[in-house]
């Protein structure tokens, strides 16, 4: 089978996963109606679902190698971009239904709240890689690219801790999803242990790497 | 011929209670409410698919102005399937699919410590120290959600005045059930449980604070904490305990849950405050139920009129 035949049938089933969560929370708000506290809930679901996906297009990585299905590099874009999409959902249900974009309120939570800190920094970090998730950003960066996707490893613990500091007693969704990133993070280092790192034609310097002779 | 609304229409469940209810009068229907009665297992199937209410209760004195906040009331569904009662389970849904293990009759109350007439008392014994009233009161959860809620109940100045509190008497704590049996939560120790909550005896005094045994004109839902509870309406959710299954009187100030679980965010006073953040969020606004409006929070919850003085030389920013 043609390689882009594959790969375009793959990015399609991706973007379906990707968009299921969303779509199920419209049709619930369309069924069964907004609910009780319908900011809450848009707030949890979209929070959730961007550290889900985020996750998932961490564990990309590790799952390739350990399987050697070389077909499932791109989706860890595309599991990326959609737990940037849940997460710009989650910020403006912050900003807009929560804060109802009162600068005064945005300052105060921002300056005051720790939790509502680490979300913007991890919201920056995304948004920075999202932005930097084209081929062509991938060539204009060259080697630095790699060096700033890795930022993913602050944006992810980040958001488990912001879930934490939300938590009034009872910890366990947070401790679950801390407990599988550290299982993703795990593999990834067990297999730099093991074996040098692969290179991944996809990210190799396009242009001579300044720091060697 | 008309047509009559699905909303009039009378519950099977209900009809078959009818009678008991109009024989007997409200005591007698709370009971036969919360009592293993013939219709009780259809409730419960039908409680599955949200559809089965609790039983009207009968000869209510409907609120005086006075007991009145003048706001919709907030819808029953959302009162009744959005609660914190982690001796269910620590989501908001999980009281409202789990309480059906509760068996909220027969109940008893044990109340001693500092009372002249102390003793295990039960349920209808307690609610014949005063005839069942309704209070629409506002009601604000710590997390910034809220509610207008119709209670059915009788002043727990009332009950605390029928055992009598001693001279050393200045504090009122309150216990809720343990039984992990009938309380699945309990299973796992979020809070040390039983979950405690206490009133200084002035405030407990306060004609505005209530002891609910139904809401909406019914006998309250298992997960809105059946068969008693208390409503303290000027102070956020958490202080309103349910399933009271001890009323102890007390010299020194008692200890709390969320107060023994995190003493920098929940205070003994815990009176609703905008001006006092909780230490991660704001109290400043709020979000009533059922809809994505939100609105300011109001200094005791609305209610400074007639509490403020409660608290008059005290530093409320410290006594949060």
């Amino acid at each position: 089978m043609p390689r882009r035949g594959l790969e375009s049938r793959v990015q399609a089933i991706a973007v379906f996963l990707a968009a299921l969560p969303g779509a199920v929370l419209a049709l619930r708000f369309a069924l069964e109606g907004i609910g009780a506290d319908p900011i809450k809930d848009l707030t949890r679901t979209t929070g959730d679902w961007a550290i889900r996906f985020v996750f998932v297009s961490l564990a990309i990585t590790p799952l390739r190698r350990f399987s050697g299905w070389r077909w499932l590099a791109p989706l860890r874009r595309s599991f990326g971009l959609a737990g940037f999409a849940y997460a710009v959902a989650h910020m403006l249900t912050w900003l807009v239904l929560d804060l109802g974009v009162d600068p005064a309120a945005v300052a105060e939570d921002l300056t005051e709240r720790p939790y509502v800190m680490a979300g913007m920094t991890t919201f920056l970090i995304l948004t920075a890689l999202a932005l930097t998730s084209t081929r062509r950003a991938m060539k204009r960066l060259g080697r630095r690219w790699l060096t700033l996707h890795r930022a993913v490893y602050v944006a992810a613990p980040l958001a488990v801790v912001h879930h934490f500091w939300l938590i009034k007693a009872d910890y366990r969704p947070a401790l679950v999803h801390a407990a599988i990133l550290a299982v993703i993070v795990a593999a990834r280092s067990l297999w730099r242990l093991r074996l040098p790192p692969v290179p991944d034609e996809r990210i190799l310097p396009h242009r001579p790497d300044p720091t060697r002779p | 011929m008309t047509k009559i609304p699905e909303s009039q229409v009378t519950d099977e469940a209900l009809f078959l209670n009818r009678r008991e209810v109009l024989r007997l009068g409200a005591v007698a229907a709370l009971g036969a409410a919360l009592a293993g009665c013939p219709a009780a297992d259809e409730a419960d199937a039908a409680a599955e698919s949200g559809a089965a209410r609790p039983p009207e209760l009968s000869g209510v004195r409907p609120a005086t102005a006075a007991y009145r906040v003048d706001a919709t009331p907030t819808d029953y569904q959302d009162a009744t399937r959005y609660n914190n009662f982690y001796e269910f389970g620590t989501d908001k849904t999980d009281p409202a699919e789990n309480a059906h293990s509760l068996r909220p009759s027969p109940w008893s109350v044990l109340i001693d410590g500092e009372v002249a007439k102390p003793g295990r008392v039960p349920l209808e014994d307690i609610l014949a120290a005063a005839s069942l009233e309704e209070r629409i009161y506002r009601f604000r959860c710590v997390e910034a959600w809220s509610m207008v809620v119709p209670w059915v109940g009788i002043p727990l100045s009332a009950v605390l005045a029928r055992y009598v509190p001693t001279s050393k008497a200045r504090y009122v704590a309150f216990e809720t059930l343990v039984d992990p049996e009938q309380m699945p939560g309990q299973r796992r120790n979020v809070i040390d449980w039983p979950y405690r909550e206490g009133l200084r005896l002035d405030e407990a005094m306060h004609p505005l604070a209530f002891l609910a045994v139904g809401m909406y004109g019914r006998a309250l839902p298992n997960q809105n904490g059946a068969p008693i509870r208390l409503v303290v309406p000027w102070k956020y959710g958490f202080k309103s305990i349910k399933s009271i299954v001890r009323i102890h009187l007390s010299e020194k100030q008692p200890r709390t849950s969320w107060n023994d679980l995190q003493p920098s965010e929940y205070g003994f006073y815990a009176n609703v405050n905008p001006e006092v953040d909780h230490p991660r969020w704001s109290q400043a606004r709020e979000r009533p139920l059922g809809g994505f409006r939100k609105q300011p929070t109001l200094a005791f919850n609305g209610y400074g009129k007639e509490v403020a003085g409660l608290y008059a030389g005290l530093d409320l920013n410290r006594n949060f």
